[in-house]
């Protein structure tokens, strides 16, 4: 009888082609044989982007499961070699595009060592600030497409509904929603506009009532619970081993956050907890994740008090980005003041500025790593300058890309569904894993 | 499967290329600028100033090539716990005196320049002394230097999460020869972090457990992130005028 | 394409032409394929605060072959590229592509080996949507505008209109005009005419 089913012997066995047809007649053919190889491609919902799993299943088991990535790869690293040092934060910003902040900040701290400069320090402040409020909406978008890959599709609509609000926040900081380009080498590119620090804090208001809601929503309720507890599991050996930093790590029991034992942008200063858990399943990462959203929200709470009137911008004019932007009649755009100044009275301002947009400023040579605490883990950034105008090699070490590693660890031997729930809670972005 | 020739243009330098000054039209657009890319375009080649005689180069370096000097070697003593960490190391392995080539201070960072092979055996020392303890390794990547003979370096961030440090490694290959022997074996974090290096550097790690092209298309040639590899972007029409990709726009540096 | 099959040939039915455009623009379903940055915005345009789903368009069709619009939304590696074009072939007719943001445009600013140049380069767009990424309103206007280039699509033996060489497209007018009282009346009147 003919089947519909084309097969041919490879190295692996017998490999079967099937293209429609009836699976009965299918299998049939095979024998006993259960194992398949299943391509959970690029295109899926419930792979977190451009991922494709290749998982090899016994029945419902999966015995091996490998990650293909590289479908989102951008040359950012390359491209960044031919753009000034300050054009190097439009291209990093889009590596990991729910975390902007951090990536922009990672590289701007990079490149300030480099230069070896101090950040004033409100711009330190106001980088804190937007931090943690991107790292709150990171985590929301974490629970909003994990609870989507594993069902909860309410959890996505609220999710994404508390992240409009901290984006809203966001946009009236830095002008933009996403792939902001605010943190500029030397500081942030412009101050906080009038009701910024109100609109803030009424957002830590509104997430004081709506975070608990969440937690009740997803914490108590038991199919959520089934997914993850006892799912993707990888303890400390396993995290260090793989090199695994972040949430997943927290949620092995070792309390290793950036924050804490490499300070940086004043976070030594902060009072805030590491919230870890023993459990090093899906289940333990969720909790430290919401309670990390909490934490975040102490820390803007603490910034928002020590905002103190100063520059956002290093003070030596050959480094500090000369525009001063204001909102005139026709949008925004220069202030008339600085028109004034650079075309009228201050030749120097005049040159720099010209210099400055034009060529960029010039960094020592030397090469450093930075690395900060990114909501999926290490985000560090290996700078290299040969003394021009342009970054000579940047490369970063994105916490998604070494997390992803693991993924095969966690995948092996559990259910196909759990596949799904370990991918969901180690978070990639594969902006971040391709870059 | 790629699409366009970019694999043909692997081999050729941006440089090679010459066509005529490009076409200068009168009243008011931008001349074209030529193909030719003046050297102060390429990244790690510095140039300095002299008179312009050059194509289009308006950058007042008349094509003047100076390469950059290689790190400095510190002296001893190195300050904070560089001296005690490389004391450690110095005593717990053996071959640090032939090995390591270099060591660099700068910035408030600790960097050992050692020779390829010995990679696997300076990251076992790294990880299991109980003076050094670098339980993870933050990153492995490469850099290319074109000034230099060994162009190809790979760099490693080792963390000491017991002692909260870090350090770096550098190891330096041809491009005849990129072989460092890879230290999955002892971090098998570096699995994924090595193939993107092969992949984008050309560097072969022996002894990896698959080293395939991860971020590129499987049949890919060439090893995109090499200074000779070309951005390979596509002129951009705009208003008129025709603007070249990044690489080989005139250079304002 | 079932009821252009079913239609009797040389017959103009302008009616049914409208009803099949109408509920052809009233339940447009996306396949999910977002890549980068413009997929969040995608995803917060079919979230609470923008929603999609008063367009019809709530469902996101996770099989390209029960979708009808393929919004590309975020840059395409060349890796990603011939997953794109069996995506797009996997679709039924009729189906509509939208490249949101200029990465899926034209490359954006990744004028780089690694980026494809446009989506156009393998799938044929009707609506191009610049942005880095665009907000959400920007894609619910890119997606009006689609709904009026459906409302106009000819059907049937009218197709050979398209073929005429004088054949005018109908211009997409910009949203500030379209969406005024003026507007409405001056785009029913076209559509009649």
């Amino acid at each position: 009888m003919s089947t519909y089913a084309t097969e041919r012997e490879t190295t692996e066995g017998t490999v079967y082609t099937v293209t429609g047809g009836d699976w009965d007649q299918v299998v049939s053919g095979a024998g006993d044989d259960q194992r398949m190889v299943v391509n959970m491609g690029p295109q899926h919902p419930s792979t977190h982007g451009v991922l494709r799993l290749v998982l090899e299943l016994e029945g419902e088991t999966v015995t091996s499961a490998r990650t293909v990535i590289g479908y989102l790869h951008t040359g950012i690293e390359k491209n960044m070699e031919y753009r000034t040092w300050t054009q190097g934060v439009t291209f990093v910003t889009r590596m990991d595009y729910l975390s902007p902040i951090f990536n922009e900040t990672a590289y701007c701290l990079a490149v300030e060592k480099l230069l070896g400069i101090e950040v004033p320090e409100r711009a330190t402040t106001i980088r804190v600030l937007c931090m943690e409020i991107n790292r709150i909406a990171s985590h929301l978008v974490w629970l909003a497409t994990g609870g989507m890959e594993l069902g909860a599709l309410t959890a996505m609509t609220n999710g994404f509904r508390e992240r409009e609000l901290c984006l809203d926040v966001l946009e009236t900081i830095t002008g933009l929603r996403m792939n902001h380009a605010y943190v500029r080498p030397g500081g942030v590119s412009q101050d906080l506009p009038p009701g910024a620090v109100e609109k803030v804090r009424e957002l830590l208001a509104t997430l004081e009532k709506r975070v608990p809601v969440i937690d009740e929503l997803l914490t108590g309720q038991p199919i959520w619970q089934k997914r993850l507890q006892d799912v993707a599991y990888l303890d400390v050996q396993g995290c260090l081993a793989l090199g695994v930093t972040g949430p997943i790590l927290r949620s092995a029991g070792l309390a290793w956050d950036l924050r804490k034992v490499q300070p940086y942008c004043g976070y030594e200063t902060y009072d805030f907890e590491v919230p870890t858990s023993d459990l090093a399943d899906g289940w333990g990462r969720f909790l430290v994740r919401v309670a990390e959203i909490k934490e975040s929200m102490k820390i803007i709470e603490q910034a928002l008090d020590r905002l103190h009137p100063g520059p956002v911008m290093v003070e030596d004019k050959k480094i500090g980005w000369p525009a001063q932007l204001a909102l005139g009649s026709d949008g925004m755009g220069q202030s008339l003041d600085h028109v004034k100044k650079i075309m009228g009275t201050s030749m120097e301002a005049l040159i720099h500025h010209f210099k400055l947009v034009t060529e960029g400023f010039r960094v020592p040579a030397g090469q450093v790593y930075t690395a900060i605490e990114a909501p999926r883990g290490e985000l560090g950034v290996h700078a290299v300058s040969d003394g021009g105008t342009r970054p000579f090699r940047v490369h970063v070490r994105e916490p998604s890309f070494v997390n992803l590693q693991s993924a095969s660890a966690m995948c092996e031997g559990g259910l196909l569904a759990d596949a799904i729930a370990a991918v969901a809670s180690i978070d990639p972005v594969m902006g971040g894993v391709d870059r | 499967m790629s699409e366009s020739g970019f694999e043909g243009k692997a081999q050729v330098s941006p440089g090679g290329e010459h066509e005529p000054a490009g076409d200068v039209t009168h009243g008011g657009t931008a001349p074209t600028p030529s193909a030719v890319t003046p050297p102060a375009t390429r990244p790690g080649q510095g140039s300095d100033m002299f008179g312009a005689t050059f194509g289009s180069d308006t950058s007042g370096f008349g094509g003047l090539v100076k390469s950059k000097p290689a790190p400095v070697a510190s002296a001893k003593p190195y300050g904070g716990w560089f001296d005690e960490a490389t004391d450690a190391l110095e005593a717990a392995w053996p071959g640090f005196g032939e090995n390591v080539l270099r060591v660099v201070v700068d910035r408030g960072e600790l960097t050992l320049h050692v020779k390829p092979a010995a990679v696997l055996d300076i990251a076992r020392v790294l990880r299991d002394d109980p003076n050094l303890r670098f339980e993870l390794l933050s990153s492995v990547s490469g850099v290319d230097y074109p000034a230099e003979e060994t162009r190809l370096h790979a760099v490693y961030h080792f963390t000491s999460m017991t002692f909260r440090r870090r350090l770096r490694v550098e190891a330096a290959v041809t491009v005849e020869d990129p072989h460092i022997p890879s230290v999955c074996p002892v971090y098998p974090t570096a699995d994924f972090q090595e193939r993107e290096t092969w992949d984008m550097f050309g560097i072969v790690f022996d002894g990896h457990p698959a080293l395939t092209r991860i971020l590129m298309p499987d049949d890919w040639v060439g090893h995109p992130q090499r200074k000779d590899y070309p951005l390979g972007g596509i002129p951009v029409e705009y208003k008129g005028a025709s603007i070249p990709p990044p690489d080989e726009r005139r250079s304002y540096a | 394409m079932g009821v252009e099959e079913k239609l009797p040939s040389g017959i103009v039915l302008t009616s049914v032409e409208k009803v099949v455009n109408w509920s052809r623009k009233s339940s447009l379903w996306p396949a999910t394929f977002g890549l980068a940055c413009c997929a969040i915005e995608m995803m917060a345009t079919g979230a609470g605060r923008y929603d999609l789903a008063r367009f019809g368009m709530e469902v996101f069709r996770a099989s390209p072959r029960q979708a009808d619009l393929m919004i590309v939304a975020g840059r395409v590696s060349q890796k990603m590229a011939p997953v794109v074009r069996q995506i797009y072939d996997q679709m039924p007719e009729p189906k509509w592509v939208i490249a949101m943001g200029v990465c899926a445009s034209s490359g954006g600013m990744f004028n780089n080996y690694a980026i494809v140049q446009g989506v156009d380069h393998i799938v044929p767009v009707d609506i191009y949507l610049p942005g880095c990424p665009p907000r959400p309103e920007m894609l619910m206007d890119a997606i009006l505008k689609l709904h009026d280039k459906i409302m106009e699509e000819p059907l049937g033996s009218n197709a050979k209109r398209r073929e005429a060489h004088d054949y005018q497209p109908r211009q997409l007018v910009a949203s500030s005009q379209r969406y005024t009282k003026d507007g409405k009346k001056a785009a029913r009147a076209a559509s009649e005419s």
